[in-house]
């Protein structure tokens, strides 16, 4: 058997690719973050709890409904995004103008109420989520085999974050978005609705959450705190990457999630920290972190 | 109805916090003209501008623009009512190219300027469409702020000192465009403290200081007036 | 938001009445274990340390620390381990806990305050989430099962703790002694100085004060009570767990903290003392407590951001003058 550093390399490949599913969630999850913190210059802490709820919705309606994944992977954002949309109509408008810390605050509270009630409900194990039939099964690399499903994860991901970053680079619904980012007192007086924008983007980046969600449902399972670590972790990558750049945000994010498969292999101890040490590290050297701009 | 004013301010009261700002302004523009407010920096002039946009929100008072009620719509009713604000930091936005700061003002109504009529009228806005906005000169800025507006099909414009910190040359040219959009029927509001370029283009002057009009008077007495003005400006 | 001290210091009645108050409450106190239960009176005085500590960051220099479990759980840890392994006396064992507390706001602090506002709040949240990581990997924590079986031990060797009395009021003394130590801190110089920065960053620094400096001062000491009340903890309840190094508690002392009044000097002890209450009630009910300190977490943040100490001295201040 072949060795890289005296690890064989299947295990390798598979920490390699056990890294870039991480990071794929990272990677779409602290792209939500930050095109609602742009926007809306709220932190989202109710991001890992929406990222609960989307892989709940996918559980529920399965088990209720009998709905499959595939048409899960488009309701759960829908529902998910509709309970945001009110989240942000009855609650977080209140908090504009004030102190960012509140906003923080609210959906912190928010997070706690939506995990206890649904570990309330459901309790606090996993529950298993079967991948799609068309996606069971693994397929042979020639140098490992691949889960198909971890493959269309990786995949679908990137179409994702792509996706996400061509609506708000080359759309005009993202010019609208990017400049007020900016400065949304003038473009609302261009007669952009920006409140409905702020609304809206609210229900996009949480949708988005909630399509994380879908996806690692077949992963993880589904369990009500199957967010709350998470989302700390994504914290983190945001504060690596910086919250200025849409891009550095998806980059960053699969970068470090890689990072942290290798660790599992040369140094396991480490691995659930060392994202957290990097974040120590570009916090010393580079404050803004490194696509950042500072402020 | 034609004696109707296009914009009708009255008795305009407005707050920035706790601190009152404007003192019952009034100010009529009908249309196809082109009105110039005159006063010191912090005589309300931008202040006044900001209030009719409704930027401002904290105002009492009334503002109709073809005697329909502006003061309880939000911000972005206002715009689409058909007024036009080009804002004195001229607001070019750094993560949109040129082409996309152009668009991106939604049209309001139909009969704004074709892209094709903008290039013609600011060509340098046509060989840098796909810069970085920031990138531009303060001319070149103060010139696609101005395009933007005229795009939209708004029937006013609120202009606040869009000849400040140029050069003479550009100055001419911002000149130049104003007239052009006199000749179209563009009905125009314009704050500035260069009386020679206000000449050029003014039929009417407001005076302010200290959140009131205090004076209007025609364009041609512009000249007839300078002692008078130098007085209350303190040029 | 330190309106309400500023505010007694201008007002002599006021300053009179909140004395009578005060000794009040200090009889209050003593008298308190002959009416409650001692443990759970020890509880919120712990707690209600915790929240003092925390509210000197983000009252007195306005950073939201979100990684305070880690001060407050560590040094119960370094307290407990002290004092079961090694056998000190647990008044040291609580000064150890504290020293080793400070030591980690050094680090963290010098870290974080690279960096303000909201991403300072994420920051000591992913830190701290670090070293929970960290507890429960290191084998002197125990893992899951935590260290158990702390003795209470001799005070100095003589006063048996054991005694609920005896360390009732030896927690009572402690309690205290770190409000005392956070009132001096706020009405020193250093204080004065800490509020500026609040009010205006950019005109401290452009006074020559080194910024960076004070605000890490803050977070040390800030994290040194914390770790003074996290001690005492493991004393008082004899274990220490992977709870009190969590984000949830984290999120608990803000709540206490926001509840009782953010900036005030009494409102964290008020919040801490009716968070305790509210799930010393639940423990014994079906309804889940995570969901009800998320409510109460919406409810303030939308309604009563002063806090309810807050809000008081809000209607006392307004009173007088009528409203604007």
């Amino acid at each position: 058997m072949s060795t890289i550093f005296g690890i064989p390399t299947p295990a390798l490949y598979g920490q390699i690719l056990i890294g870039l599913i991480n990071g794929s969630f990272y990677a779409m999850l602290s792209l939500g973050l930050a095109v609602i913190f742009g926007l809306l210059r709220v932190i989202n802490f109710a991001h890992g709890a929406q990222y609960m709820l989307g892989a709940f919705a996918a559980y529920l309606l399965l088990t209720y409904l009998g709905i499959g994944y595939w048409l899960s992977l488009v309701l759960a954002p829908l529902i998910v995004g509709a309970v945001a949309i009110v989240i942000e109509r009855f609650m977080l408008r209140r908090l504009y103008g004030l102190d960012p810390l509140y906003g923080l605050l609210l959906t912190f509270g928010l997070a706690l109420i939506l995990e206890g009630a649904f570990r309330h409900w459901f309790g606090a194990a996993g529950k298993p989520y079967a991948p799609p039939a068309q996606l069971t099964g693994a397929l042979n690399l020639g140098f490992m085999f691949m889960p198909i499903y971890r493959g269309w994860v990786v995949v679908a991901s990137l179409f994702v974050c792509i996706g996400t970053w061509l609506l708000i680079e080359k759309t005009r619904l993202g010019a609208y978005l990017r400049a007020a980012t900016e400065n949304a007192t003038l473009v609302q007086s261009f007669g952009v609705n920006v409140p409905l924008l702020l609304t809206l983007t609210y229900g996009l980046g949480a949708a988005l959450a909630a399509l994380a969600g879908v996806l690692a449902a077949p992963i993880y399972q589904v369990s009500p705190l199957m967010g709350s670590n998470l989302i700390i972790i994504v914290f983190a990558v945001v504060v690596v990457g910086g919250m200025g750049s849409i891009l550095g945000a998806i980059v960053t994010g699969y970068v470090l999630g890689v990072l942290e498969g290798l660790t599992k292999v040369f140094y396991p101890e480490a691995s659930s920290i060392v994202i957290f040490v990097i974040m120590a590290i570009v916090l010393l050297v580079r404050p803004a972190g490194l696509f950042g701009r500072e402020e | 109805m034609s004696n109707a004013p296009l914009l009708e301010v009255r008795g305009l009261n407005a707050w920035y916090g706790e601190s009152h700002v404007l003192h019952g302004v009034d100010l009529d523009i009908h249309e196809g003209e082109t009105v110039t407010l005159l006063g010191r920096n912090g005589a309300g002039k931008t202040t006044t501008l900001r209030a009719i946009m409704g930027i401002l929100r904290r105002r009492q008072g009334v503002i109709r623009l073809r005697g329909k009620d502006l003061l309880s719509l939000p911000l972005h009713k206002v715009a689409q009512a058909g007024i036009g604000y080009v804002p004195e930091e001229r607001g070019i936005f750094a993560s949109l190219n040129v082409a996309e700061n152009l668009v991106l003002p939604p049209n309001v109504s139909d009969g704004g300027m074709s892209m094709e009529e903008i290039y013609t009228l600011f060509p340098n806005l046509h060989e840098r469409r796909s810069s970085q906005g920031t990138k531009l000169s303060g001319g070149e800025q103060q010139m696609l702020a101005i395009a933007r507006i005229l795009r939209t099909g708004a029937r006013i414009i609120l202009l606040d000192e869009p000849t400040e910190g140029l050069a003479p040359v550009i100055i001419q040219r911002i000149g130049d465009v104003l007239v052009e959009l006199k000749k179209r029927g563009m009905t125009i509001l314009l704050v500035e403290q260069n009386f020679r370029f206000a000449k050029k283009v003014a039929d009417r002057f407001y005076l302010m200081e200290d959140g009131r009009m205090v004076n209007s008077f025609p364009g041609h007495e512009l000249d007839a007036r300078m002692d008078e003005l130098h007085e209350v400006l303190g040029v | 938001m330190a309106v309400g001290t500023q505010y007694l210091a201008e007002q002599p009645k006021l300053r009179t009445t909140s004395l009578v108050l005060g000794a009040v409450a200090l009889a209050g106190l003593l008298a308190a274990p002959f009416f409650l239960y001692p443990e759970f009176l020890m509880s919120i005085l712990c707690f209600a340390l915790f929240a003092c500590a925390f509210n000197l960051l983000i009252g007195y220099v306005g950073l939201l620390s979100f990684g305070h479990a880690a001060f407050f759980g560590g040094a119960a840890y370094y307290t407990a381990h002290a004092v079961k392994v090694w056998g000190w006396e647990p008044l040291t064992g609580i000064l150890f806990g504290a020293a080793g507390a400070a030591a980690m706001g050094l680090i963290i602090g010098f870290i974080a305050i690279r960096r303000q506002g909201i991403y300072f709040a994420m920051i000591t949240l992913a830190l701290s989430q670090m070293f929970a990581f960290i507890c429960l990997q290191v084998p002197f924590t125990h893992g899951e099962d935590g260290i158990q079986g702390v003795p209470r031990g001799h005070l100095l060797g003589i006063v048996d703790l054991s005694q609920p009395l005896a360390m009732y009021y030896v927690t009572l003394a402690i309690f205290l002694f770190g409000v005392f130590a956070i009132w001096r801190i706020v009405n020193s110089p250093f204080g004065n100085i800490l509020k500026a920065i609040r009010e205006n960053e950019r005109r401290a620094v452009s006074l020559g004060y080194r910024v960076d400096r004070y605000k890490l001062g803050a977070f040390v000491m800030s994290a040194a009570l914390a770790g003074l009340a996290g001690g005492t903890k493991a004393i008082v309840f004899q274990f220490a767990t992977l709870t009190d190094v969590q984000w949830q508690m984290s999120g608990e002392v803000i709540l206490m903290t926001l509840l009782g009044g953010i900036g005030t000097m009494i409102g964290p002890m008020v919040g801490a003392g009716l968070v305790i209450a509210l799930q010393n009630y639940l423990a014994s009910s079906q309804f889940p407590v995570t969901v009800l300190i998320g409510i109460i977490f919406v409810i303030c943040v939308l309604l009563f951001r002063r806090g309810i100490v807050g809000e008081i001295l809000e209607l006392m201040k307004r009173k007088p003058k009528g409203t604007i």
